[in-house]
């Protein structure tokens, strides 16, 4: 570096010794090169999933078979559409989402508002941090031993010599409000907290006991965040198979079981999307790939789209709590 | 990065040459309350030294953020041997013209800079950014010690500027002077491996001056570095100011006109993004050339 | 909330009890759950003692024989040496989470510091989309598209013929399993590290930048190492899915339980193995029968125990987090 050009007056202090000094050493350029190249993986992969997904779903994706029941056949053409799955997706995703949502949010607004003694409310907490690392399949497993006890054989069908099946869309339903119930709990504590203290306090000021005040205002101002949970819970119970696989009965059609109407089709058996894709992989007893890539095209596109609604959301609106 | 062969060295022409000055205050009576500061008692200031070196120079600085033009078309010289003092009112831009002689407002995106800064002749511009703020130190407002050991703290920049990572042994001597040069050595001389944020807040004050100091810069900037300390502190931290200067240039921002008193050499006087008065130190505070300086000095705003 | 007018308005007392109650519903499910689990299994435990957790034997032939017991309850069969596949779980869930550490901390430092501003915008929801994705059309591309070409083109014939008399080498294996796992589990890391690195505090990183530290040394010396607790806790969280993934890894790993030998070289990587979690999909059928059952809800209660602890792991793991005030 140029050194300034003295003055013609002598200085006094001479400038301190300058220690060179490199700016990017080799192991530096390879940590950031590594970081691109991690980043470039990350969009090959996702863009490579999504790409394969939409052509090979379109290539075999034909409205029929949205529309027509599966049947059990060894002749490909013959074995049908995806419409029982797909009714037996939605119709779990509402059942589980139903059980799950008060559960959750009354759980959470207890753990806010409430919360006392603190070492119940750490338990609780601990809880839903437990059933959410639980893995789905011991869920189900789970599931299938308090389901099969005579206790609940109203939820499903009993076969001669009072073996209880245990596995309907109500013990699934039920299984599949676990995987909900840490999501809308997190978001409905999230968006219960980041209401401020001064709501609550003008509540009270006008008299309202707590539990009123939680009725009426802070639950209806939470309505986004309760909102984002429901929906990410509803994606997470969209997408699981392992509970679908052991506590549905893996029916290709929906089995109803009973004499009561609405009911019957909860207590009998079925499948969903994600079950039928199994089943059709090479990995189930199917042997039908391209119904597999349709089904699993439609169950992407589902997911994906919730995803993007819960994203458009929570982008839009953010409430303002004071001017 | 190359740098182009530099232009000769512009001198900026100020008021008055540079002289040797008494550490006396002038006192000439006048309008304001330049008497307030004399009847003070202030630090005996060492002789200034003889035609110090212009390491820094800005021509023509113009910073704005958006549309908010923070910084107008300043020129300054920043000389060795010198304490560089920036005052005025909050929102006057004197933090933004620190933060630019060390390009930190590259990190803010609507930042744009127009004018040059020179650092020994080199346009700032076309030095390689890392490079420059070796040459250039800061020491901020709050103290920031990294969540480390003393010694960690101190070697931080040693270690980052070496080539290999160098041994603990070779760190020692150049991290125990830059903490004796900055006031600290005695009092963590015993564990300099203690953690950092267990110390008090002028001691970490002192802490980032001696990581500053470590690398052997240039320039010291200093962003009002006393404004979150107690007065004991602060005091030890001005003689330090004080010190230093015999082998750094010194800018200091600074909102406390009574320091600038007592540390500075020369002084710059800035409101609204622009320099409205620049000086020796006697001179702004004891008989300064434009009103608004004399207010604000007097203290009819602030 | 009609019915309000018909009841006399609840009273704080009598809310707290009843909020109380349902929040407590989730503790008497998981004690519930541990007790149950726990209970089923213990007869497979108590039959085999600590040799339930040791080697010797092939596994898939234990299993069918504790299958195909007698009915008379005092001949039920459990002897059963799972090390394959707890070897297997263990495995493919370390693997999984090295790699996706590595892979995870890099991408987010990508994201929050080196990525163009518009590949930012673009890498975020790209993240998201990957963690949204359902496990089983992971499995699906894995066994339609991984495995075939790991089977047809990876593995040469005499590799093959090399284990032929241990072991079949199709493409279902511990690398396609392996690198499947890995995608799945890094993009709910990469949130977590993406969070805690944009929560450094911004005096560190100006800091260190006004030292003259580049903007790579800033990064790695300040902010991922202030980033630890929440790498640790990405780390912990990604282990416990990865435990618990049972259907892509029954698609894809294969489903012989076999320990692969990492003696064998290369070869390692292409021999089959299952772990706990895809042993129990694929013998769900069979837990009618009682000594299987147990078995079965043995393994269960394994993955159960395992997650309790992991459970607690990334609590404490998250704690430091708190400091900081990162969203976990």
């Amino acid at each position: 570096m140029a050194t300034a050009t003295p003055p013609s007056v002598p200085i006094h202090a001479t400038p301190p010794p300058r220690v060179v000094g490199v700016s990017w050493r080799r192991v530096d350029r390879v940590g950031v090169a590594l970081c691109w190249a991690a980043g470039l993986l990350l969009c090959a992969i996702a863009a490579a999933i999504v790409i394969f997904m939409l052509i090979q779903g379109l290539k075999y994706l034909k409205p029929s078979l949205l529309t027509s029941h599966p049947v059990s056949d060894t002749d490909q053409s013959k074995t049908g559409g995806f419409l029982d799955p797909l009714i037996g997706t939605l119709l779990l995703t509402v059942l589980g989402t139903l059980i799950a949502l008060p559960l959750g949010v009354v759980t959470a607004a207890w753990l806010t508002e409430y919360g006392r003694p603190a070492w119940f409310a750490r338990a609780v907490e601990s809880g839903i941090e437990i059933v959410a690392g639980t893995p789905s399949i011991v869920l189900a497993i789970f599931g299938l031993l308090i389901f099969q006890q005579h206790v609940f054989s109203f939820l499903s069908f009993t076969a001669q010599g009072n073996a209880v099946f245990g596995r309907s869309f109500l013990t699934a339903g039920s299984m599949m409000a676990l995987i909900a119930l840490p999501l809308i709990f997190g978001s409905t504590r999230e968006a219960l907290n980041a209401i401020p203290a001064h709501v609550r306090e003008a509540s009270y000021a006008l008299g309202k006991t707590k539990i009123a005040t939680i009725r009426r205002v802070l639950l209806p101002s939470a309505r986004t965040g309760i909102g984002t949970g429901t929906a990410l819970g509803m994606g997470r119970i969209a997408g699981d198979t392992a509970i679908v696989v052991i506590l549905l009965g893996a029916t290709l059609q929906l089995d109803p079981e009973g004499s009561i109407p609405a009911l019957r089709t909860l207590t009998g058996t079925g499948g969903t999307l994600t079950s039928y894709v199994y089943n059709n992989s090479p990995a189930g007893e199917g042997n039908a790939p391209q119904k597999a890539y349709a089904a699993a095209f439609v169950l992407l596109l589902m997911v994906l789209a919730l995803n993007f609604a819960i994203d458009a959301v929570a982008r839009g609106r953010r409430t303002r709590w004071s001017r | 990065m190359e740098s182009l062969i530099p232009p000769p060295i512009r001198r900026i022409v100020v008021e008055d040459p540079p002289t040797v000055v008494s550490g006396a205050p002038v006192h000439k009576p006048g309008n304001g309350s330049p008497a307030a500061f004399a009847t003070i008692a202030h630090r005996q200031r060492p002789a200034r030294l003889v035609a110090p070196a212009e390491r820094m120079t800005l021509e023509r600085l113009s910073v704005t953020y958006g549309q908010k033009k923070a910084v107008d078309s300043v020129s300054l010289p920043v000389r060795q041997g010198e304490v560089l003092a920036l005052i005025g009112p909050s929102g006057c831009g004197k933090t933004t013209l620190l933060r630019t002689l060390n390009r930190l407002t590259d990190f803010t995106a609507t930042a744009r800079r127009d004018g040059r800064v020179l650092l020994d002749g080199a346009d700032v511009d076309l030095l390689d950014v890392t490079e420059l703020r070796r040459r250039v130190s800061m020491v901020f407002q709050q103290p920031n010690p990294f969540p480390m050991s003393i010694f960690d703290n101190v070697a931080y920049a040693l270690r980052e500027q070496a080539q290999r990572r160098p041994r603990r042994a070779v760190l020692e001597p150049a991290v125990v002077d830059a903490l004796q040069r900055a006031g600290l050595h005695d009092e963590v001389a015993e564990d300099l491996d203690h953690a950092a944020l267990r110390l008090s807040g002028g001691q970490q004050q002192r802490l980032c001056i001696a990581r500053a100091l470590a690398a052997q810069p240039e320039v010291l900037l200093l962003d009002e570095p006393c404004s979150a300390l107690d007065p004991r502190s602060t005091e030890i931290i001005e003689e330090l100011i004080v010190e230093l200067r015999k082998e750094v240039a010194v800018v200091i921002v600074t909102h406390n006109l009574q320091q600038a008193y007592r540390v500075a050499d020369q002084v710059a006087f800035m409101y609204l993004g622009e320099l409205v008065e620049y000086g020796p130190v006697d001179q702004v505070f004891g008989s300064p050339r434009a009103q608004r300086t004399r207010d604000y000095v007097g203290g009819a705003f602030g | 909330m009609a019915l309000a007018g018909l009841t006399r308005p609840w009273t704080d007392r009598r809310a707290e009890r009843t909020l109380g109650a349902v929040a407590s519903i989730v503790l008497v499910l998981i004690a519930t759950m541990v007790v149950f689990v726990l209970a089923k299994a213990w007869p497979s435990f108590a039959h085999n003692g600590l040799r339930w957790f040791g080697g010797g034997g092939n596994v898939d032939d234990q299993l069918k024989a504790i299958f195909n017991s007698p009915a008379d309850p005092n001949k039920y069969i459990y002897t059963l040496h799972a090390w394959p596949l707890l070897y297997g779980t263990a495995l493919t869930t370390f693997l999984a989470v090295g790699a996706g550490l590595v892979f995870a901390t890099l991408a987010a430092i990508f994201i929050v510091e080196f990525a163009p501003p518009r590949a930012r915008a673009v890498l975020e929801p790209v993240v998201r989309l990957l963690a949204a994705v359902p496990s089983v059309i992971y499995g699906l591309i894995g066994i339609l598209v991984l495995v075939k070409f790991v089977g047809e083109h990876l593995i040469s014939e005499g590799r093959k013929a090399s284990v032929i008399y241990v072991i079949q080498l199709s493409g279902s294996s511990l690398l396609v399993a392996v690198v499947i796992l890995t995608v799945m589990i890094t993009p709910i890391m990469i949130a977590i590290i993406v969070d805690a690195l944009r929560s450094v505090p911004r005096g560190w990183v100006e800091g260190s930048a006004a030292l003259g530290a580049n903007r790579w040394r800033t990064m790695w010396t300040i902010s991922v190492r202030v980033a630890r607790p929440a790498i640790v806790a990405a780390a912990v969280l990604a282990t416990a899915r990865a435990l618990g993934e049972a259907i892509m890894l029954s698609m894809v790993s294969g489903s012989v339980g076999f320990a692969p030998n990492p003696l064998d070289g290369l070869t390692f990587f292409f021999e089959p193995t299952r772990p706990l979690a895809a042993t129990i999909v694929d013998n769900a059928e069979g837990l009618s029968v009682k000594p299987f059952g147990q078995t079965i809800y043995a393994f269960a209660a394994v993955l159960l125990v395992s997650s309790l602890f992991l459970s607690l792991g990334g609590w404490a793991a998250k704690q430091p987090l708190k400091r900081y005030a990162v969203r976990t």
